[in-house]
Order: C-alpha cells, then sequence, then structure tokens
C-alpha cells in the first residue's frame, strides 16, 4: 500500500492536528492559559474552515477508490466545519459554566472527532470505511449528549441515545452484510453492477435506509430525538440536528445514486412513505410542544423530511438544493438554538414557549433575530428559507412527485403556524415579567450576526446556490 | 468608467450609516453625512459626464453605451434573466447629472429648513435612500432593475411624503401616492412580463426578429409600461396623488415631485422610444393626446388653487405633459424627420428640474418666514426676502417661456415639435404655454406684490385691535439661500447649453435652431399672459377682475376642487370596487379559505392529540417501532411493488 496517498486526505489531517493539538493543550494549560482556551480553539477552529475551503476544488480518488473527494464533497464539509465553528462560538457561556469548565477539552475533543467520522462518512466509497465513519460521528455524540451528568435528563438522554444507535447500527451492519453476501463486494462502485433489486437486496436497502432514517431522523426511525434533544446541553442538540443531520443526508443521497441506482423505484418509493409520514408526523408533534427544545426537535424531523425531497429525484439539481438546503438550514437553526441557549443561560432551566412572552420588550434585537430564523426555518420571502425550500421543492417537482409536493406544501402551513406561535409569544402575549434584559457573550453575538447574515443574505446572493448548483452532481 | 459603481454606492452607504446610526448622532454630523455622500455623488457624475461626452463619438456618429458594470442576478432561461448593473448612454448620463445636481441642493437647503426638526437624521437617511434609488433607476441596464429601483422610489417617497407622520394629512397623503402609484406599477410589472415573455429578454435591445413576430403584443405591453409611468409622472387621471403629496417637507416635493421622480415615467417612454417608434407609433401618439389633455387640466386648475405649493405641483404636472406631449408627437427617430420632440422632452426635462426645483426651494423659503402655504399670508414679500424673490422671478421668467431663460429653448423645441406633428397640436400647446405664463405670474404677484399681510396684521397691532405682535418675514439662512442662487445661475444659462449635440432620437448629432415663427408667437403669448396676471393680481381688488370672477364664479370653484377629480375617484373605489368587488371576495376569503384552514388547523390538533402516546419515552418501544417500520417498508417493498 502507498501510505503517501495518506497526504491527500489534507482536511482530515488538519482537523487530526487541531484535535492534537488541543488535546495537548488541554493536559498541559494551567492556570490564565485555560481562559485562553475557548479564543485559541475557535481561531483554530476558523483556520481550518479555510483551510477545509482552500482544499476543497480538488478531485482525489485513492485507496483503489475507497476514499474520494470533489469540489461537492469539500465545499458539504466546509459547511459543517464553519456551521461546528459557529456552533462553538455559541457554547462560550456554557463551557465556562462551574460544571463545565473543567472538561472543555474533553468537549472540543469529542466534537471534533465526530466531525472527522462525518468527513470519512462523507467521502468514503466502501461500505467499511463508511461505517467506521458513522461510528466514529456516532460514539463521541452519546458522550457529548450525557455531557452534562449531574443533570438527570443528560445522562437519559445519553443512555437513550447510546442504546438506540447501537440497536441501529447492528441493523444496518446486519444490512449491509447482506450486501456482502449477494455482491461479493463492498466497494460501491463494483457492488453496483451486483446490485438487482433480489427480494434478499430490498431487504437490506431497507435495512441500511433504517440505519440511515436513525441518523437524519426520520419517522418512524426519529423516537429518540425527542428525549435526546430536550436532555442533551443544547449546543450538542444543535450540532445534532443540523452538522450531524446534514452530514447523514447527503452521504445517504450519495449512496443512494451511487450504489443502489438500479433499485430507484424501490427507494423512491421509501423515501415517499417515509417523507410523508416525517414531515406530517412531526408536524402534528411540534404543534403540541411547549418545551422550545423538544420543539425543536419536531421541528427538525420534518426539516428532514423536507431534506428528502430533494433526494428522491436522485439528479443533480436535487444534489445542489440538498446542499444549499443545509447551508440555510444550518444558519437558521443555529441561531434559533443559539438564543435558546442564552435565554436557557438566564432562566437555568430548559426553555418553555411561556419564558418568551413578552421577550421583545426586554431583548429586542434578540427578538427580532429569532423571528427572522424562524421566518426562515418556516420559508417566508425573503429569507434564505423560502429559496432553499423553493429549490427543494422545485427538484421534486421535476422528478415528477407533484402530489408529494402538494402535501409538503399543506405541511409548510401547518409549520408556519407552530412557528409564528412563537414569534406570538415573543411581541403579543402580555406578561408582567418578562425576562429581564441581558447581555449575552460575545462570541455568541458575533455567532448570530453571521446567522443572521446568512438568513438574508443567501437567499439574495444568488451566485451562492449557482455555484454550488455548478459543482453538484447526481445519478 | 469603474468608478461609476460608487456613485451607486455611496448613497446607500450614506443611508445604511444614517439609519442605523442615525439617531445617536448630532443632527450636524448626520445632515453631514448624508450631503458629504452626495456632494462626492455629484462630483463623480460631472466626470463621468465629461469623459462620457469627453471620449467623443464613435466610428458610427453615435456615443457609445458602455455598461461598466452588469451582473446576472436572477438567471430564467437561456436568454431571460434579471441583471443589475449600470449602463451609461447619453440619457442616463444627462438624469445623473440632473438628480446629483438638485439632490445636492437639497441636501444643503435642507440644512436651513429642516433645523432643529424632531427627526432631522430620519430626513437625511430618507434623502440618500431615495437618491441612491433614482440614481439606480435611470442607470438600470433592463426594464426589471429599473423596475425594482422604480418601487424603491415609490418606497422612498413614501416615507418622505409621511415624514411628519403625526400629522394626518401627511399620512393620507403617502398612503395616497402609494396606493396610486403602486395601483400604477402593477400594469408596469404586467407590461415588463409581456415584454420579457414575447421579446425573450428585459433589456433595452432585444432580438429584433422576435419583436416583428410578436405582433399586437409588444404595443399593448409598451401601453401597460406606459400606465406605469403615467402613475409616476402623474398623467390624467393618476395624477391625483401629486397635489396632495405637498404634505412633505418642501425641499421634498423639490427633489422627489418636482425635479426628479416624478419625471421618471417621462424616462421610461424615453429609454423605451426606439421601440416604441419603430412598433408601436399608436401607442405613442396616445400618449401625446393624453399629455396634452393633461396640460391644459392641470394649468386650468393651477389657475384657481391658493395653496402656493398646489400650484406649483399642478404646475409641474402641466409641465411633465408637455415633455411627453414632445415624445408623443414625434413621428420617426430622425431628429430632423419628426423625431424632434425626444430631444425637446429630454432638454425640458433637464431645465424643468433646474428651475422647478427653484421654485420649490424659494416656496419653501416663503413658507419657512411665513409658517403657512396660503397665498392669504403672504403679500408684497419682495421688500423682506430679495433674494428669494429675486430668484423666484427668474424661475417664473423661466417656466413662462421668456429668453435668455432656459425655459424658452426647451419650450420652444417643444412647440416646434408639436406644429411639425400638426398644427391644432401646435396651437393648442402654446395656448397652454399661455396659460403657464399666466398663472405663474398670477403666483409670483400674490406673493411677493399686493398688500402685505405683516404690515396689515402690523397696523392691527398698533391700534390695539390683536395682542400679539406678528413676526417680520426675513430672508432665509445662507444654507438655502446658496442653492437658491446656484439654481437660479443654472436657470438662466442652461439654454444655451447646445442639447442637440448630446442627446437626439436617433443619436446622431443635432443642431438646434429657434423656429422664429414659433419663437416670436411664443414669447408674446407668454408676455399677454405675463401682462394679464400683472393686470389683475399686481394691484390688491380690481373691478374687472371682480366682475370676471363674478360671472365665472362657477367655473372657478369648479377648478378650484380640480374638477372633482378626486371625489369621482372615491367614488369609483369605494362605492363601486370596493362594494361591488372587494365585498364579496372578502367574504369568500373569511369564510371559504379561511374556513379550509380553520379545518386543516382542527383537524390537525386533534390528530396531534389521539398520537402522543407514540411517543411515550420508553426505549423499549422505540425499539420495537423502529423494527416495525422496517419491516413493514421490506414487506411492502418485496410484496407489492
Amino acid at each position: 500500500m502507498n501510505y503517501i496517498q495518506f497526504l491527500e486526505m489534507r482536511p482530515e489531517i488538519s482537523l487530526l492536528a487541531i484535535f492534537v493539538i488541543i488535546f495537548t493543550y488541554d493536559l498541559i494549560a494551567r492556570g490564565k492559559w485555560r481562559h485562553y482556551f475557548h479564543p485559541i480553539t475557535c481561531l483554530l477552529l476558523m483556520l481550518h474552515t479555510g483551510i477545509c475551503m482552500s482544499e476543497s476544488y480538488r478531485e482525489i480518488d485513492i485507496f483503489s477508490g475507497m476514499y474520494y473527494t470533489n469540489s461537492m464533497i469539500g465545499i458539504l464539509k466546509t459547511i459543517l466545519t464553519g456551521g461546528t465553528v459557529l456552533l462553538v462560538l455559541q457554547a462560550n457561556k456554557w463551557l465556562r459554566s462551574a460544571n463545565t469548565t473543567h472538561k472543555q477539552g474533553e468537549f472540543y475533543t469529542l466534537l471534533l472527532s465526530t466531525l472527522l467520522g462525518m468527513y470519512i462518512m462523507i467521502s468514503a466509497r466502501h461500505f467499511l470505511l463508511f461505517f467506521i465513519g458513522m461510528e466514529l460521528a456516532s460514539l463521541p455524540l452519546a458522550c457529548l449528549v450525557a455531557f452534562d451528568k449531574y443533570r438527570h435528563h443528560s445522562a437519559e438522554a445519553g443512555v437513550k441515545y447510546i442504546l438506540s444507535s447501537m440497536f441501529t447500527s447492528a441493523v444496518m451492519l446486519y444490512g449491509i452484510s447482506f450486501l456482502y453476501g449477494t455482491t461479493g463486494t463492498l466497494y460501491f462502485q463494483e457492488m453496483t453492477s451486483g446490485i438487482d433489486g433480489s427480494p434478499l437486496q430490498i431487504f437490506a436497502l431497507t435495512l441500511f435506509f433504517a440505519g440511515m432514517g436513525f441518523k437524519i431522523s426520520l419517522v418512524p426511525f426519529h423516537m429518540w430525538t425527542a428525549d435526546t434533544y430536550q436532555g442533551a446541553p443544547t449546543v450538542v442538540s444543535s450540532y445534532l440536528s443540523v452538522i450531524s443531520k446534514g452530514a447523514a443526508a447527503f452521504t445517504l443521497m450519495t449512496i443512494l445514486i451511487k450504489v443502489f441506482a438500479p433499485m430507484i423505484e424501490y427507494w423512491q418509493i421509501i423515501l415517499y412513505a417515509l417523507t410523508v409520514l416525517s414531515i406530517t408526523i412531526a408536524n402534528l408533534f411540534a404543534i403540541r410542544q411547549t418545551d422550545l427544545k423538544r420543539f425543536m426537535a419536531f421541528s427538525s424531523i420534518s426539516q428532514a423530511g423536507y431534506i428528502m425531497l430533494a433526494v428522491i429525484g436522485g439528479a443533480k439539481d436535487g444534489m445542489s438544493a440538498l446542499v444549499f438546503y443545509v447551508l440555510v438550514y444550518i444558519f437558521a437553526n443555529l441561531a434559533v438554538f443559539g438564543i435558546i441557549e442564552t435565554i436557557e443561560h438566564q432562566t437555568r432551566s430548559n426553555v418553555s414557549r411561556d419564558d418568551c412572552n413578552a421577550l421583545y420588550k426586554t431583548n429586542p434585537r434578540l427578538t427580532l433575530l429569532m423571528t427572522l430564523a424562524l421566518f426562515s426555518l418556516a420559508g417566508i420571502p425573503p429569507f434564505a428559507g423560502f429559496f432553499s425550500k423553493f429549490f427543494v421543492f422545485m427538484s421534486a417537482f421535476k422528478a415528477g412527485f407533484w402530489i408529494l409536493v402538494f402535501i409538503a406544501l399543506i405541511n409548510t402551513v401547518i409549520s408556519l403556524y407552530y412557528y409564528l406561535l412563537i414569534v406570538k409569544a415573543m411581541y403579543i402575549t402580555p406578561n408582567e415579567t418578562p425576562i429581564p434584559t441581558f447581555n449575552s457573550s460575545k462570541y455568541s453575538r458575533i455567532s448570530c450576526v453571521i446567522c443572521l447574515a446568512g438568513i438574508v443574505l443567501l437567499g439574495i446572493c444568488s451566485f451562492v446556490f449557482e455555484e454550488i448548483d455548478r459543482i453538484s452532481f447526481g445519478m | 468608467m469603474e468608478f461609476t459603481i460608487s456613485i451607486l454606492a455611496l448613497p446607500l452607504i450614506s443611508f445604511l450609516i444614517l439609519a442605523l446610526a442615525g439617531m445617536k448622532l448630532p443632527h450636524k454630523v448626520a445632515g453631514g453625512i448624508g450631503t458629504a455622500s452626495l456632494a462626492i455623488v455629484a462630483i463623480l457624475s460631472y466626470v463621468t459626464a465629461i469623459q462620457y461626452f469627453g471620449a467623443g463619438r464613435g466610428a458610427d456618429g453615435l456615443f457609445p453605451t458602455i455598461t461598466p458594470y452588469n451582473v446576472t442576478w436572477l438567471p430564467l432561461g437561456e436568454t431571460l434573466h434579471i441583471d443589475m448593473g449600470i449602463m451609461l448612454d447619453p440619457i442616463s448620463v444627462m438624469m445623473l447629472i440632473v438628480i446629483s445636481t438638485v439632490s445636492l441642493m437639497v441636501h444643503i437647503y435642507s440644512f436651513g429648513y429642516m433645523k432643529g426638526e424632531k427627526g432631522f437624521q430620519r430626513y437625511y437617511a430618507f434623502l440618500s435612500l431615495f437618491t441612491f434609488s433614482m440614481l439606480g433607476l435611470v442607470v438600470a441596464t433592463n426594464i426589471f432593475q429599473m423596475y425594482v429601483f422604480w418601487e424603491l422610489v415609490g418606497v422612498s417617497s413614501y416615507l418622505l411624503i409621511g415624514f411628519y407622520y403625526t400629522k394626518k394629512e401627511a399620512i393620507a397623503a403617502s398612503k395616497k401616492a402609494f396606493i396610486v402609484t403602486r395601483f400604477a406599477d402593477l400594469f408596469f410589472l404586467v407590461g415588463i412580463l409581456f415584454y420579457g415573455y414575447y421579446a425573450g429578454t428585459f433589456s433595452f435591445t432585444p432580438d429584433v426578429r422576435l419583436l416583428a413576430s410578436a405582433g399586437i403584443v409588444i404595443p399593448v405591453a409598451l401601453g401597460l409600461m406606459f400606465i406605469g409611468g403615467a402613475g409616476k409622472s402623474a398623467m390624467f387621471p393618476l395624477h391625483i396623488w401629486l397635489p396632495d403629496a405637498m404634505e412633505g417637507p418642501t425641499p421634498v416635493s423639490a427633489l422627489i415631485h418636482a425635479a426628479t421622480m416624478v419625471v421618471a415615467g417621462v424616462y421610461l417612454v424615453a429609454r423605451m422610444f426606439p421601440i416604441f417608434i419603430e412598433y408601436a407609433p399608436e401607442v405613442l401618439h396616445t400618449i401625446a393626446y393624453i399629455g396634452a389633455f393633461t396640460a391644459l387640466y392641470a394649468a386650468v386648475v393651477a389657475c384657481a388653487q391658493t395653496d402656493i405649493k398646489r400650484v406649483l405641483a399642478f404646475s409641474t404636472i402641466s409641465q411633465i405633459a408637455f415633455m411627453m406631449v414632445a415624445l408623443g408627437v414625434c413621428t420617426s427617430a430622425d431628429p430632423h424627420e419628426g423625431g424632434l420632440g425626444y430631444m425637446a422632452s429630454m432638454f425640458h426635462l433637464f431645465t424643468h428640474a433646474m428651475f422647478k426645483g427653484l421654485l420649490f426651494l424659494g416656496a419653501g423659503a416663503i413658507i419657512h418666514a411665513v409658517h403657512s402655504n396660503e397665498r392669504s399670508f403672504m403679500g408684497g414679500l419682495r421688500k423682506y426676502m430679495p433674494v428669494t424673490h429675486i430668484t423666484f422671478l427668474i424661475a417664473c421668467l423661466a417656466i413662462a417661456g421668456i429668453p435668455p431663460f432656459s425655459g424658452f429653448f426647451s419650450k420652444d423645441e417643444i412647440l416646434t415639435a408639436c406644429y411639425s406633428y400638426s398644427p391644432i397640436m401646435g396651437v393648442f400647446m402654446s395656448g397652454v404655454a399661455a396659460l403657464t405664463a399666466f398663472y405663474m405670474f398670477r403666483l409670483y404677484y400674490m406673493i411677493f406684490w399686493g398688500k402685505s399681510y405683516y404690515e396689515t396684521e402690523l397696523k392691527k397691532y398698533q391700534k390695539g385691535e390683536i395682542a400679539e405682535k406678528p413676526h417680520a418675514p426675513h430672508e432665509a439662512p445662507w444654507t438655502m439661500t446658496t442653492p437658491l442662487i446656484l439654481l437660479a445661475l443654472v436657470s438662466c444659462i442652461a439654454g444655451f447649453i447646445p442639447f442637440g449635440k448630446f442627446i437626439s432620437s436617433n443619436g446622431h448629432a443635432y443642431e438646434i435652431h429657434l423656429n422664429a415663427a414659433v419663437a416670436i408667437s411664443s414669447i408674446t403669448l407668454a408676455v399677454a399672459g405675463i401682462l394679464t396676471a400683472a393686470f389683475i393680481y399686481r394691484k390688491d381688488s380690481n373691478r374687472v377682475i371682480l366682475s370676471v370672477k363674478v360671472q365665472s364664479k362657477k367655473f372657478i370653484i369648479a377648478a378650484y376642487h380640480r374638477f372633482y377629480m378626486d371625489e369621482l375617484w372615491l367614488f369609483v373605489t369605494k362605492r363601486i370596487i370596493f362594494k361591488g368587488i372587494s365585498r364579496p371576495i372578502a367574504w369568500f376569503d373569511k369564510h371559504i379559505i379561511d374556513g379550509f384552514m380553520d379545518l386543516l388547523a382542527t383537524a390537525s390538533q386533534a390528530f396531534s392529540y389521539s398520537i402522543r402516546r407514540f411517543q411515550s419515552g420508553n426505549i423499549q418501544s422505540y425499539c420495537i417501532w423502529f423494527l416495525h417500520g422496517v419491516i413493514i417498508l421490506a414487506l411492502i417493498l418485496i410484496f407489492l411493488v
């Protein structure tokens, strides 16, 4: 084997290097150096984002086709990394709180290992490598979910996540073994020719799909989502809802179009059913939630359904719609979670919708950002969310699924209702004692401003989508 | 010419700064930022003009059309895309000069006029926004960009008319302006879409073959676009918003409702002129008739108004109508054979912007001094406000068409064009021109001559009839008089610009020559108008005028009420549209559409309640659901597909 090939995996190497630096820093830094831990990590991650971006326009095919990257994959990695940077910025206050500050380093290292896992997962062109990447992305996440272990909920959420995650991994591995059995290979490229749609392969496809559905949290594989999101530290819920989901959705699409292309009519049916179920059921649950994190969990399930609309055609424009959707979704969702995080810091408990009552009076700017982010999530023009939904619908429409698009459209109306409930609470519902005016940390403010810029500008600056569209690929 | 981007960028930046941080800035700093950025814009515009016209004509004898910037903003199809960019050609460069000059004057003037007003910073922010939008409109590279900025100027006009938002009339006026122009813009948009669909592009230079094959659609599209232009340019019967718009601060009226925004409609027709003349000459001539009627209507109404700003507003409507007529009477693209009107229209646009801006700014100085718009509070002001008096007189002479002031030259070209189209049109427009001279000097004499309101009040005070001593009218501060003097200078010399050398209908140089018959007759008519006005209004009461007034009382009252056009509109909207159309639609919306939404809501609530048990929090049941999901999916796929 030619070990020089490792040097081609530059984003991974850079990430690993940062991992090592942070790990070492955590071990040796004492006293006032601990204070610089967070800023240094942020800087390193930003640097890494830059490296990722500069490295993205390359097509690499190494280890006899096991690892593959092109400009689209590179861009997605950059987007995920950028999202992680925003997330770490938002985590500032939480990381410095008394219970967490001594294990800051653990948080970073665990976070970075999951990110590395996602990199590998996206770039893998071999089921074993893909599986390793996925596990690397999941297992540290379980630790992160249980990070506030002194809190009962967090621990419980961690247990639930790791148990269901193990369960799904086993199911998925079972499916992959069937595939190996019928085709005799694990390389994506070689496997395609052996895919013929025999019942065994259909069963394998379903099992594999269930595993991915778990990661993306599609109904009926979504059960863990609400409990985990609610219990996990807000930053981790946020990470689960955007970064992890985005990576998994992209991987699902590439595997479907690369490996399962001959079985397109089968997986389109699965996607059809799961999309309808996810969007509708998640919406129905979301209406009843008053705990904001639990509410966002259901919102993220229904958003996952919308993302699947982009996958269903398996075409080039679906891929670009997917990546654009993920990009926009990262900004909007991180803004919402970031605000929940800051409010949580004031109330010292989980935030419910009633906590937001009349928040407008005391924290007008925060409220405005929250409103815009919710508008974007609901898909109200001219915010970016409208355009991302539009492209996703267009791609499904072009693939001929117009009934599906219609169902999704009706659901956007329902989703508008529950997103606006929060806006209504913040602006209209009277409240004698709203949460008093507070200042969030500088870091989280930077992150909020970036999110705001993303929400407002991504829809207007058409070149972003055009660029993504230019480099995307399909079946 | 890459620097032209900063012509657009500077006002935008100034707007953003003032809008975001304005209220924290002191008045002077806020005004300073706006004015400084505008000063740079004005300099850059002059540099652009000098470079552009200085570069000379190309080999084909035309000034080249330069596009320093053009980005595709929204690609819609193979050829159809919406661009954003900057296009320089003779008329857009001319408009750059007009807008930046008047806007700069207004910026300086407002320092004095708006001094101490609440919301001073907001005012300057809106001015910057307006200037940005207007500049973006004229340099648009395609009709859609023009439409985008067209709406932006509409918004900034709305914001500025309603600047005194505590005043009920101002709010009503701003709403009226917005709704009426938006209504007209609807047609504009439909026209653009037709045009885009059939011409396959939004650009001003479409594929000739497509246009020719589109048949009747192109004239229809152009006609619809003109309705949009008629809304902005206050053509009858869409003029009703402009007189009310005078509720805004007077410098705003000078900038937006006299010099720049209201001529956007004229500019639009001029922009589309090559297509008009080639594919829709009938539409163009219809525009001429609409314009001619508007010119007469507005001039008659102006004769009966007592509010000085209203007089100026109707005069603006009438003068814009002159420009429209000039465009409409063109029969070919050659200025020597029936295409003179295009040049005349642009020339008049240029000179009118200067002298009408001056008139409004002068009126502002007067209002500033006597604190009222009504003529009864004025009279005899020439002694108290010498600078305003002289500059106002110059502007009046210019608009009346007395040589050597600028209005004479441009109006003369318009009349020549009208005569060459048809003698009737020429005679008609000459008559309106005489009427213009009459009502302008009526206004002039009422303000500056006659019995002084102040002196009457002072006498009453000395006799002890009133308790409070009246304020003496005073000349405006230098920030306000400087723009007056500068604009008066421009109005004196602008007529001597060899305008045809820069702008003409087919782009080739055209030597302006005065038509002696037209010139002499129009001067005679103007002088007659002025003399009549002097005879009637110079002294206060006059027996002849009283008897005329008594005999035509009904007519004067009708004219004062603008021939009841507003009432007619109210009748149409309130009685016919609201009652006949809107109410049934409202019922349908409330009961059928909302009912469906309510059903959706109730159904989802009920369903959501019934499935809440699935999310039990029990991990074993989660795994069971997971497995069930897998098995059911697999069974469906294997046995049913």
